[in-house]
This record gives C-alpha cells, structure tokens and sequence, in this order.
C-alpha cells in the first residue's frame, strides 16, 4: 500500500471566496500544497483560519471559487471548471474516507448497521468483507450490536472510523475527529489514524485543534486567514 | 449487511408517533376506499341476486310511476293500479314468452301489528305458474296451496315469524274478517318474500272485491329473446308499462348514485389528506435528517439512491396503511353494511358490502401509487441535498 511517490492531492493556488453583504471574506487564499500518497498531513491553526474549508475542497465536498485541484491524478477543478455532482460522488465514494467531529450515525441502526451502512449505496470491489476484522481493529467489536445511544462518544468515534473505512478509500478525511471526546479519548482516536496511516498505508488528511494530535503526523500545515503560514 | 429496505424502515421508526399518525391517515382513507369500493361491488351482486330471485326479468304493471312499479316489484308496495287480466293471456301469446304469471297485491292495514299497528301485504299468485316460475322458494313446512279458489296461504318466513304462525293454524284478514289456513311457510330467502303472504289469485280477487283485475304480471323470456324489442312492443298494450329487468336495476342505482357520489367525495378528500400528510411527514423527516442525508452523500450514496430511500420510505408508510385500512374495512363490513341499510332508501336484501381478494389487493394498489406519487416531491428534494451544504446545516 505504500505508494509514497505518488501524489494524493495537488492544489494550485486555491481560493475560497465567501460574500457577506458587499463585503468578500477569503476562507481559503491562494493555497498551493502537495499531498503525497501514504502520508499524514495535519492541518492546524486559529478557528476562521480555513482549515476545515480547505479539507472541504480537499476531499471534493466542496468547489473553490478558483484554482486547480487534482486528486489522485484525476482533474477536480480547473479555473472555474467543475465535475458534475455524479461524478464528484463517484470519486468521494472511490477515494475517500470522512470522519466529522460530530459522528452522524444512524441512531436506529446498530454499530455493525451503521458500519456496514455504505454498502447499501456502494461496494467498491476490494472493499472489506471481514467486517469483524474491521471492528477489531476499531476495538468495537463486542459493541457491534448495540445502538449508538447505548455506547460512549469515543466509540462512536470509532463506528464513524470504522464506517469510513469498509470501502477502503485511499484518502481518509478527518475533520475535528476528537472535537467532541475528552483527552484520553481523543488520545487512542490519534493512535488510531496513526496506526491506520503506517500500518494500512493510508493517507490521513487532518483538521484539529488539538497540538498533541497534530504532533503525530508526519506534516503540520499551520493556517492563518486562509493562507498556509507554516509547514 | 443492511438493505435499503431495512434503512428505510428504521428510519420511520424514529418518530414512532409520527408515522403512526400518517399511517392512521392513510388508513382511514384506504378504509373509505376499500368499504366504497365493496359497497358499490356487493350493491349491484345483491341487487341482481334480488332481481334473480324474483323468477322473471320483466314485469308489466299499470301505467303510473315507475319508481312506485320499481318499488312493487322489489318491496311490495301499496298505491296500486290495476288492469285487465285479459292482458296476461295476450302477453302469454307473445312469442319471446317462456311463461306468465298474473299477480295481485292487496294491503291493509293491521292494528295488530306492532305497537302502532302496520301495513300487511297479500300477493295473490297463480298456482299453476308461479310456483314453477319460482323454482328457488323452499318450505320450511307444508307446500303451495293447490285450490285455485281456497281460503289458503303461503307465509313468507318472516311473515310467519312475525305473526307467530304455524302450518294449519288460520290467519286472519284484517278489515274483511275472512280467515285462511295457513299450508305452508317459506324457508328464509333473505329476499322481500321473507315477508310477504301469498294466497291463491282467484281468493286475493274474491275476498278483496276485486274482478278479473291484476296489479302486475310477470314474465320470463326465452333465453335467446330480444327484450329490448319485445318491451317496445308491450308498450303497445292499453294502459301498461313495463319493467324490466334492467329499468328496475338502473332506477335503484340512480336512487343510490347520489350516495355514491357523497362518498367518492369524501374518500376523494380523505385520500388528499392522506396525501398532504405523507407529504409532510416524509418532509419534516428530511429536514430533520439533512445533516444524515449529507453523510449519505459523502459515504458513496447518489442522488438517485437517497431518492429512492425516501421513496420507499413514502411507499412504506402508504403500504403500511393501506394493510391496516383494508383490514379495517374488512372487519367493519357489517357495521359499515348497517349504517348503509340505515341511510339508503333501498337496500337489496344480500350482503351490500363485498370486499374480496381482488378488491383488497386493488385497494393495496391504489394506495401504493398514492405512496409514490406523495413521495415524488420529498424524494426529489432529499436526492438534491448537496452533502457539504447539508452537513453544516444546524436543523435537527
């Protein structure tokens, strides 16, 4: 899975512009950056600094207003020109893998339920069958029948892990993962992404708050006002 | 693994409460539909089972109305006309004739009868052809009278019952203070002769004062006849009319037709109503879920798919409620039978209401599409959802 030469993402100079009355507010200001297959990025920086903006284009949730994206050597966005909303899902559900800060599971569908839950929409060949090896790895396997109310919000934590990775995408997308759970939590959600990073060789893309968690990565891209200030 | 089906469902059972009431609507209105429906089936099949077991498909009456004909001929009723018994022979001469049976109806009035006294009718029939022409009356005791002039009668089960007589016992014609021996009762036909008396013509014109003068004559026609021409043709006798078999159904389903209408109204409302509120619940559950709907999205799900999700979750609830309304109807059918007989101003004697399989699975249909129609809009709404847009959005 190491394919190291490769690279994930490629952004030229993109630019996120939101209007607030007559008034433009730049989310994202001219960022260029290169993602490399295989790495763990953190994104870091003050709250209205761009980071979760950013991850949002990053992983084609969202366009920017200019610029070039490529992921994994497929055109995104070119100088205003876009995919459709097909094809946009057809490379996130190909390539990526999002965890949120909050969880969004289905409260009336268990924790295999809701892991397992992509593929009504979607089974990537390749994708997962062991889905206890899944839940092992997750350390969720003895709470797979249990609903969502029924377990902490570390674990649920992990069901969204867990959930993002049975189509096993080559991205994964994590934005505030350990907003919502306290150190400790927070900690093995860190150990996890890291884990799954060296071990699986997957690429993690990070959005935190948390110094300690961004410190587990191999590359820290702090931002301030939308554009990168340090890497 | 998990179907789509299986996401569905859960879905709905979110908002236990919520659903149910849509269900309830969507029962109800299936309920309306599936009881309208097995009335409008079990009327005409009742009314043409009446019609059968008159034992003739026209009858020729004196000129008059033809509701107060369409009334003798179903109900036995009083305001009569009369004409010359000659007519029958002429009529029986007819070549699309089978057979002829003259009949004369006579009513008085009983003070014996109930609390305030009644009406009791006496049909006077010939001995020779009517009882073959009704093949389908069996006796419960005794037999048909035979003397074509004797103090004889017939009771209609009901009639029977209601006078509390038995084989030999006399009745007694109020106002003309004859008594005739009663020789025979009916079995139960669930008809109008349930209550009716039946005495030989001859007595019925001697007792009543009334000579060689009928009140109706019934007649069957060879199967291959051509009625139609055959009516015409009848019309050309002195001061008659004909009913047949036809005229009396449509004249019933005219008196009915706007009760129908009534009804289709309502169901028509219900089914609306029934409709917004899927609408709304469907709506109100995608609003609330948009967040969920967006996670959809970024997890692999098109828009075609989160279509199809609340399509189904749409079909689901009409499904669901259609099954309750249907099973409703199915076990009100007596009571909704009840309430028909108690609002109609006739109802033929057979069950009114029939609801059978096809009926049930074209109820379940109808109530299907109504599913998928409501859900077009939600669905198309929901499929729409840009998962970024949705994600952040803060309804929950």
């Amino acid at each position: 899975m190491n394919n190291k030469n490769h690279l994930a993402i490629t952004a030229q100079t993109l630019t996120k512009v939101y209007h607030r009355g007559s008034e433009q507010i730049f989310a994202v200001n001219g960022v260029s950056l290169s993602i490399e297959e295989g790495r763990f990025v953190s994104f870091v920086g003050p709250s209205g600094s761009g980071k979760t903006t950013l991850i949002n284009i990053l992983g084609c949730l969202d366009n920017p207003t200019s610029g070039k994206l490529e992921v994994a050597g497929r055109k995104i966005f070119d100088q205003g020109k876009t995919l459709s909303e097909a094809e946009l899902t057809r490379i996130r559900r190909e390539l990526f893998g999002y965890i949120f800060q909050k969880f969004y599971l289905i409260p009336t569908l268990t924790v295999l339920e809701n892991v397992v839950l992509p593929f009504t929409f979607y089974k990537k060949p390749g994708a997962s069958e062991d889905i206890d090896k899944v839940l092992k790895l997750m350390g969720i396997d003895h709470r797979k029948n249990h609903l969502p109310g029924q377990i902490s919000g570390g674990e649920m934590q992990r069901v969204a892990i867990a959930r993002a990775l049975v189509n096993k995408p080559r991205i994964l997308l994590a934005d505030e993962p350990t907003g919502n759970l306290d150190v400790k939590r927070s900690e093995e959600i860190g150990e996890i992404l890291k884990e799954l990073n060296q071990k699986e060789g997957l690429t993690v893309v990070l959005v935190t708050h948390n110094p300690n968690l961004a410190r587990m990565a191999h590359r820290v891209i702090e931002l301030r006002d939308g554009k990168i200030l340090l890497s | 693994m998990i179907n789509i089906f299986q996401v569905a469902t859960k879905n709905l059972l979110r908002k236990k409460t919520r659903s149910a009431l849509t269900i309830f609507g969507i029962a109800l209105a299936a309920w309306v539909l599936a009881s309208l429906f097995g009335f409008n089936k079990g009327y005409e099949s009742s009314l043409n089972k009446d019609i059968d077991n008159l034992g003739f498909q026209m009858l020729v009456t004196a000129k008059g109305c033809p509701y107060e004909a369409a009334t003798l001929m179903l109900k036995g009723g009083t305001g009569l006309r009369y004409m010359k018994q000659e007519i029958a022979d002429q009529v029986s001469k007819e070549p699309e004739v089978e057979k002829v049976t003259p009949m004369l109806m006579q009513a008085v009035f009983d003070p014996n009868k109930g609390e305030n006294g009644g009406i009791t009718a006496y049909l006077g029939v010939d001995p020779a052809t009517f009882p073959k022409m009704k093949g389908s009356l069996k006796f419960k005791q005794g037999g048909w009278f035979i003397g074509l002039n004797a103090n004889e009668a017939v009771m209609g089960y009901e009639a029977a019952e209601l006078e509390q007589r038995e084989v030999e016992d006399l009745l007694l014609i109020p106002e003309k203070n004859v008594e005739i021996k009663v020789v025979g009762i009916l079995a139960r036909t669930g008809t109008q002769d349930d209550g009716t008396i039946f005495l030989p013509l001859n007595t019925v014109q001697r007792i009543f004062g009334i000579k060689d003068e009928l009140t109706g004559i019934g007649i069957k026609v060879k199967k291959d006849a051509d009625i139609n021409k055959f009516e015409e043709r009848l019309y050309n006798l002195p001061d008659v009319q004909v009913v047949s078999l036809t005229q009396v159904k449509n004249t019933i389903m005219t008196l009915v037709s706007t009760a129908k209408v009534m009804v289709f109204s309502i169901a028509l409302i219900a089914i609306l109503i029934a409709m917004m509120g899927v609408v709304n619940t469907i709506l109100m559950s995608i609003m609330e879920r948009r967040q969920e709907l967006g996670i959809l999205k970024a997890i692999g799900a098109m828009g075609k798919d989160i279509f199809k999700l609340i399509w189904l979750e749409s079909l689901i609830l009409c499904l669901a409620g259609g099954i309750v309304g249907t099973a409703l109807a199915l076990a009100t059918a007596k009571l909704t039978e009840f309430l028909i007989r108690k609002l109609l101003p006739y109802a033929p004697s057979g069950s009114l209401v029939k609801i059978d399989y096809p009926l049930v699975l074209f109820t379940l249909g109808l109530v299907s599409l109504i599913g998928l129609v409501s859900g077009i809009y939600p669905s198309w709404k929901a499929g729409k959802v840009r998962p970024l847009e949705s994600i952040r959005s803060e309804v929950e």
